[in-house]
């Protein structure tokens, strides 16, 4: 029937559109990316730009990931001792807790409330010099805002995570101490001892690290791109910073599925 | 003076114009045209006013000097260079010659009123910072502001904003000065203070100066010639402002003397308030 047709014809029609479209902005956010590497050396010359950032994305989220590290430990702590003692392993509580947290709960918990809190922080900031003409009054006195306020901040993301999921690990573990050994009365030794022997450095530890890393490259560039390419006004600074945090989200635990595929595929 | 209507108009010829503007249209959209063929030339060393009622097209003329949009059609010369936003690093160069002040000063929030009027110094020359003090000092003396260097962004009020913005637009005593609205929201004293500062800059240093601005007195105080732009983003007259001042022209007899009636409409094209609202005669 003609209407079917015409009706069928909009839809390819709108489908067409919304595809290019989304690749449209792939594409525009791919050269952001690249954008941001290009502009990094520089950055990293103006050294205190960066230690500034790191000051502001690292140090001003120390408190809601070591508070949230230490609730996840005594929680990770608690659910492990009720499951293990079923089967008497609670001497494996120690082994358990160190390496949900080091290989997946620290990276993931620290990059969702990094970009909870860091993240919607710099895309409302990028986006409110965008709309206050900042970042045109930059243009205009030669200077790329790209090479003095994004890198910084894209370089200050990278550096800060790591360190910030560290945190959250180091302070998840001991919130396990003192809810396993000190409330439930698991043995200390065999707690920390089993850590020891079992927990390898680079398989555990240093992929754990790896993945931070990329999860700050993640949503420090969802965070700048969306803050770059926000509508400047008041509800387009909004509905960025929601993007930001939602795509952000997504992208880390999409990507955390693959680096665990890649990282802890052999035994 | 010049009083045709574009698209036939060209401006009087100047041997050496700052920026030619040459037949230049540009829309922000397919949809809509901001200016439509236009033709400007801002002679040397001198203090042109671009005068218009809002929405038609001044600022949008600035961001195109400095490059900030590509034309759609025309061609934009700054000292005899194309300005092209594709060629970045030509870009950037003419850039450094040239300040603007916007109309909302668009100062940096995170830096203090000392730190904004020395970002251009750092940025581009390797001045120690004591003479990086001394230089900002001395800009925000000229604008009446040096008690307050120490302030932060947020403690300003916004004139004070538009006048730390004009120390640094002037921080690097650039060859061309755009100014855009410098008189909105102005008390009457920094608004004499500051027409006054552009004329004196302009005189002292031998800057070219383009003051974009609906304030006609204040612009006539203080300008060698003027451009009077439409709303349909077309050049409708220029001159000296006592060519202007004696214009025929009925858009521009109603623009200076700001009256209701006349070639441009005060309302929006809509229907009858009475149909409407729904009334019946």
């Amino acid at each position: 029937m003609p209407c079917h047709g015409v009706g069928m014809t909009q839809a390819l029609a709108w489908l067409g559109r919304a595809t290019l479209d989304r690749l449209r902005a792939l594409g525009h956010s791919a050269f952001f990316f690249v954008d941001l590497l290009r502009f990094s050396p520089a950055a990293l010359r103006r050294w205190p730009l960066v230690l500034t950032q790191i000051h502001l994305i690292g140090n001003h989220s120390l408190l809601i990931i070591a508070a949230s590290g230490l609730a996840v430990g005594f929680v990770l702590a608690l659910q492990m001792y009720y499951a293990l003692v079923t089967y008497g392993a609670t001497e494996s509580l120690g082994l358990v807790v160190n390496l949900a947290l080091l290989r997946e709960l620290g990276p993931v918990v620290t990059a969702l409330l990094f970009a909870g809190r860091a993240g919607t922080s710099l895309t409302a900031e990028i986006g409110l010099m965008k709309a206050g003409e900042q970042l045109v009054a930059m243009e205009l006195m030669a200077v790329d805002p790209r090479a003095r306020v994004l890198a910084p901040r894209f370089l200050g993301g990278i550096v800060s995570m790591p360190v910030l999921a560290l945190i959250f690990s180091s302070v998840g573990i001991l919130g396990a101490y003192v809810v396993a050994v000190l409330l439930i009365g698991v043995d200390a030794g065999n707690f920390w001892s089993i850590m020891q022997d079992r927990v390898d450095v680079w398989r555990d530890l240093g992929n754990g690290i790896v993945k931070s890393m990329v999860f700050g490259v993640i949503c420090t560039f969802v965070a700048l791109y969306q803050g770059y390419e926000s509508q400047p006004t008041p509800a387009g600074v909004a509905a960025a910073t929601t993007r930001s945090v939602v795509i952000a989200s997504l992208a880390v635990l999409g990507m955390d599925f693959i680096l665990t595929a890649l990282m802890f595929s052999t035994p | 003076m010049g009083q045709s209507r574009a698209p036939s108009f060209r401006p009087m010829s100047d041997p050496q114009p700052l920026i030619e503007i040459d037949r230049v249209s540009f829309g922000y959209d397919a949809s809509r045209t901001i200016l439509d063929d236009v033709s400007l030339r801002f002679a040397r060393g001198k203090v042109t006013a671009i005068l218009g009622g809002s929405g038609c097209g001044k600022t949008t003329l600035l961001r195109l000097i400095a490059g900030v949009h590509p034309v759609s059609q025309g061609r934009v010369r700054f000292d005899g260079e194309p300005v092209d936003a594709a060629n970045r690093e030509r870009l950037y160069r003419q850039r450094r010659r040239l300040g603007m002040l916007f109309q909302f000063g668009a100062l940096f929030t995170d830096l203090s009123v000392f730190d904004n009027v020395a970002f251009p110094l750092r940025e581009h020359t390797r001045l120690p910072e004591s003479m990086i003090r001394d230089i900002v000092l001395m800009k925000l003396d000229a604008v009446g502001l040096r008690g307050a260097a120490a302030l932060r962004i947020a403690q300003v009020s916004g004139g004070m904003a538009r006048r730390i913005a004009l120390a640094r637009a002037i921080a690097l005593d650039p060859e061309l000065i755009m100014y855009d609205e410098p008189f909105t929201g102005l008390d009457p004293i920094a608004t004499g203070v500051t027409a006054n500062l552009i004329r004196r800059l302009n005189d002292a240093t031998g800057a070219t100066s383009l003051v974009v601005s609906h304030d006609v007195p204040e612009c006539f105080a203080i300008c060698d010639r003027a451009y009077l732009l439409s709303g349909g983003g077309r050049v409708v007259a220029h001159g000296t402002p006592e060519e202007l001042r004696a214009s025929t022209d009925p858009e521009v007899r109603q623009f200076i003397g700001g009256e209701p009636d006349g070639p441009v409409r005060f309302h929006y094209p809509a229907p009858p308030l009475a149909q409407q609202l729904g009334l019946r005669a």
